[in-house]
């Protein structure tokens, strides 16, 4: 009785939220579908047609479609695994007794705060610049040649940024799991002769699981959309070198000003990064679960 | 028996996390620095001292008022965040604590509603925002940031209600509790630091929300993030203005950081011991 | 709460709206430095037009040209002015956006603008925008550089001469660069300079049938030679280099040469803001051996109406103001003259206080003068423009060529793959566009 209560409850405080997503994913989905079957130039209006599956055709044969798909997965596993394994290790090493530990908390925070335009400016002209960056300063203090970054490594500059933008994300949910750790069990295992490695091991990361699993799945959402960070630092050059799948659309949809086009490709980013997500809940979804 | 805690360990962990943290805060301080410089001491290669000049934030405010779009980042990232909250404490709830087979999938559809790149629906949602009149109005782009954080905030208070004990709430059945009872007097105050930190975590995505922010906005609406692109110009000197202008839009989030981060902190070790 | 803070987020706007009983003008507009400057002096319409009350939106360049694009093609009907290059007004106008200028007021005297920039702003003979600032492009290069090098740089050099003064120039020691050009991939980044450059060795975009041109002997010439200046004088990290990486570059004495747009040249000669203010000389875009062609890069931004403007009369006052004489008499009082928009009008460069302030004013007008956009190069061509080709295509199509290009200059490509994989994206990106049947 009591049960069937609950559950009836449960429904009733999930539908608003569910509703609320239901209408806000699926008006834009439709519209978008309904203009991916057009011919649609925002800037000659007076041509719309009907184009059958043309804009996903046009899309698909782009020239740089497979390199971008490449890129945008380098991206995101690049950034995942510089973020969950430096989230990890940072939130251990401010979790441990030290002076100052609301100032370092906060100043590891802090990059999170930034606008990502913001950030990228900040790292194109003030750190990678091969001509006045920091690090060209640094790489010349050791007499070594400054890094062109963005001509040479234009994915992995990229890359690094980003990162730097979600490390705080993760090494905040990270700490935060890592601070709910029953103390009794640590000093337990602790007595129990465990050292640190194996502490770590069999005792923390099992406990840190659903606390990476979260931030695996929520910054793989972000970062398939990156694209103001390209936008910035290489315009997706050279070549294709940095042009991910989300930095194709705007190429499409707001250089090209072609709606058409850039909307079937918006349903084919839907379409992989719905396999993706598929991909990641069968890789670690099972940690939600416990 | 308590840990102990030699101080000598306890000075090398703390260099050793300085060291870190320095390292990941230098682009934001070199920033800062920069803002005190003069545009030609701002591109003259590497120095940390700089002449200390205020004449960047005196030129920033003069050329664009800080003060209402400051407003407008306020109202709308306090507002979008509460929205979201009231839409996502119920939902999150009866996710973590009545899970069904559903749960797991409800969530991922969720989540999957961000999947959609921003740049593709632009026009879509534009004329949408037109016909409903809702261009360059707060309660518009209050909408819209709520519905895109709204998956992330159910999502984290979701996982923060799931660390919340199970048999506490047996207990307080067997006790008799009425569900009003188990919510009010048993569940909030273990769930107020999961809250508090999704709500801050909130805050700082619907702050820094740099695209439909400054597509939908012209000047009544227009937030902070539309305040610093009209500093980052591609057309003569402005990095000590842009830094200047980078450092008035972080700061307030920065302070609102600080200073919770402390109740954060607490709220999270008291809600962990049991 | 949350009603209170809608409550108050109402109550303010209504007491922002509420004083103003006058018309209040919504102007979009880019943050360059006249813009800003054009701002600052509003109060002195205001002061003479009480019934008018401006409201700015100042954006960086890209995310300006989105958001007006956006506004005025979707009919958001949020802007009374906007401020938008030649690129777009006659492509704007043709599509009935823009309202044509005909109140400007009898004091406006239109044909004291720049033939060559007015032309631009007009189709069918009916004036679609009022030009703010114009500029060409042209040779900023040091004098004691080319001193110490014994160069002298003669009136009208050839790229031949350039190509080898820079690489003379260069210095790697003191990490001096003989040329900084642009090399950042975007249609209005590198593809300005490299299309310009392609102008002057006779090349085309696309010939009278729209076919593109990238498999014809100028481009591969005007290419080739480009990507090896840059490898033998040009600055480390040239490939990500927009006009503001090579202005700071020039301004800190990195550079021997450097050819881009000529409002660059207040800013290089101001000695606030450059370490080699007294040490630029100013020359014509180069041209090839055997072919008369100077680039033709030209550029103005420019104020206009959109056609969804309900306050048309009060917005053509203001721009008659803002690109008037007078505006350019206020600002020369108040800031001097050196710092007044430049490349509008043709009085301005026989005011001999100009001269005297700005010695770039020569070169800037032979510049002007020189660009015609409706010939862009010497073989016929089916489009207008010069740095660019005016059509709504070329945004996208630009930036992708541009990209092509900037990894030539990166090291990793060649500059025939590079040709190749440009005329496949261009034909495809033509043929869609309808323009090749």
């Amino acid at each position: 009785m009591a049960t069937q209560n609950t559950k009836t409850l449960a429904r009733l405080m999930m539908a608003p939220a569910v509703i609320v997503l239901l209408v806000w994913m699926v008006v834009p989905l439709a519209m978008t579908l309904w203009y991916s079957f057009q011919n649609y130039n925002l800037l000659t209006p007076q041509n719309v047609s009907f184009a059958g599956f043309f804009n996903y055709v046009y899309f698909y044969t782009d020239p740089a479609f497979f390199e971008s798909i490449w890129n945008t997965l380098v991206l995101v596993l690049g950034v995942l695994l510089i973020t969950v394994i430096g989230g990890i290790a940072i939130a251990l090493l401010i979790d441990q007794p030290i002076f100052g530990q609301g100032i370092v908390r906060i100043l590891v925070i802090s990059p999170f705060f930034v606008m990502p335009p913001v950030a990228a400016l900040i790292w194109k002209n003030m750190i990678m610049h091969p001509g006045y960056g920091v690090l060209a300063d640094v790489a010349r203090f050791f007499g070594a040649q400054p890094v062109d970054w963005f001509a040479q490594y234009p994915l992995f500059s990229i890359i690094i940024i980003v990162a730097w933008q979600w490390l705080p994300f993760a090494t905040l949910i990270l700490l935060t799991a890592l601070q709910s750790l029953d103390s009794e069990q640590k000093e337990a295992a602790e007595m129990d002769g465990a050292n640190a490695f194996n502490r770590f091991i069999y005792l923390t990361l099992p406990h840190l699981s659903r606390a990476i699993t979260v931030v695996i799945l929520i910054q793989t959402i972000f970062l398939l959309g990156i694209y103001a960070e390209i936008l910035v630092t290489t315009n997706g050059g050279p070549g294709y070198a940095s042009t991910n799948l989300t930095f194709l659309i705007y190429r499409t949809a707001r250089l090209g000003y072609d709606v058409g086009g850039g909307a079937a490709g918006g349903i084919i980013a839907v379409v992989l990064a719905n396999i993706v997500a598929i991909f990641l809940m069968r890789a670690v979804g099972k940690n939600l679960d416990r | 028996m308590a840990r102990t805690v030699t101080r000598g360990s306890k000075i090398g962990w703390t260099i050793a996390a300085w060291v870190v943290a320095l390292l990941i805060f230098f682009p934001i301080l070199y920033a800062f620095i920069t803002s005190l410089k003069t545009e030609p001491e701002a591109i003259a290669g590497f120095s940390l001292i700089p002449s200390g000049t205020f004449e960047n934030y005196v030129t920033v405010q003069t050329q664009r008022d800080y003060f209402k779009p400051f407003m407008n980042s306020v109202v709308l990232s306090i507002g979008s965040t509460i929205l979201a909250l009231l839409f996502a404490i119920p939902a999150a709830w009866s996710m973590a604590f009545s899970p069904t087979k559903r749960t797991k999938d409800i969530l991922m559809w969720m989540l999957s509603t961000k999947m959609m790149p921003a740049v593709a629906v632009l026009i879509p949602i534009f004329i949408l925002f037109r016909n409903f009149g809702l261009l360059d109005t707060r309660i518009g782009l209050t909408v819209m940031l709520t519905l895109i954080n709204l998956p992330i905030v159910v999502w984290m208070l979701y996982t923060y209600f799931r660390e919340i004990p199970g048999e506490i709430l047996e207990a307080a059945r067997m006790d008799g509790a009425s569900l009003w009872k188990e919510i009010v007097y048993v569940l909030t105050p273990m769930a107020v630091p999961g809250i508090a930190s999704t709500l801050l975590l909130n805050i700082i995505l619907a702050w820094n929300e740099a695209f439909w922010t400054i597509q939908l906005t012209t000047t009544n609406a227009a937030p902070l993030t539309a305040f610093i692109a009209s500093f980052s110009s591609p057309q003569g000197l402005f990095w000590a203005k842009l830094s200047a202008a980078s450092t008035m839009a972080i700061a307030p989030i920065l302070i609102l950081g600080w200073f919770s981060q402390k109740q954060l902190v607490r709220g999270l070790t008291f809600g962990a011991v049991k | 709460m949350n009603l209170k803070t809608f409550l108050l987020g109402a109550c303010s706007a209504v007491a922002l709206c509420g004083f103003a009983n006058a018309e209040t003008l919504t102007i979009a507009t880019v943050n360059n430095s006249d813009m800003i400057r054009m701002q600052g002096l509003t109060s002195e319409f205001t002061k003479a037009n009480p019934d008018i009350q401006v409201e700015w939106v100042t954006l960086e360049e890209n995310v300006l040209r989105e958001r007006v694009t956006t506004d005025i093609a979707a009919s958001g009907g949020q802007y009374d002015i906007v401020t938008i290059g030649n690129y777009e007004v006659p492509i704007w106008a043709k599509q009935q956006w823009l309202l044509p200028l005909d109140g400007l007021g009898d004091n406006y005297d239109v044909d004291d603008l720049l033939p060559a920039i007015r032309g631009g702003l007009s189709v069918d003979g009916k004036l679609y925008a009022a030009p703010f600032y114009g500029e060409s492009a042209m040779i900023m290069y040091r004098k004691d550089l080319f001193e110490k090098a014994g160069l002298t740089m003669p009136d009208s050099p050839t790229w031949e001469f350039i190509g080898e003064a820079a690489r003379k120039i260069t210095d790697r020691n003191a990490d001096i660069s003989g040329i900084c050009l642009r090399g950042k991939a975007g249609w209005g980044e590198n593809m300005a300079f490299v299309s310009a450059l392609n102008n002057s060795f006779g090349g085309r975009w696309f010939d009278e049938n729209w076919k593109p041109q990238f498999d014809q002997p100028e481009w591969k010439a005007a290419l080739q030679f480009y990507a090896d200046l840059m490898k033998d004088a040009g600055p480390s990290g040239a490939s990500s280099n927009g006009f503001n990486e090579n202005l700071t570059l020039f301004q800190q004495g990195k550079c021997g040469m450097w050819m881009d747009a000529t409002v660059a040249a207040s800013m290089v000669s101001n000695p606030k803001e450059s370490t080699v203010a007294d040490k630029v000389g100013y020359a014509i875009f180069p041209s090839k051996e055997g072919v008369n062609n100077h680039g033709n890069w030209l550029w103005s931004w420019n104020l206009a109406i959109p056609a969804s403007s309900q306050k048309a009369e009060a917005a053509q006052k203001f721009i008659a103001w803002a690109t008037s004489k007078d505006y350019t008499a206020l600002v020369a009082s108040k800031e001097g003259w050196a710092s007044v928009p430049p490349g509008t009008r043709t009085s301005l460069y026989n005011n001999e206080e100009y001269k005297k302030a700005a010695p770039f004013a020569g070169p800037t007008l032979a510049a002007m003068d020189a660009a015609d956009i409706t010939k862009p190069t010497v073989k016929p061509v089916p489009y207008t423009g010069g740095q660019f080709v005016a059509i709504p295509e070329f945004q996208a199509l630009g930036t992708t060529v541009g990209q092509l290009f900037s990894a030539v200059i990166a090291g990793q490509s060649t500059v025939d793959d590079a040709l190749t994989a440009a005329q496949a994206t261009a034909t495809r990106d033509m043929t869609r566009a309808g323009y090749i049947k």
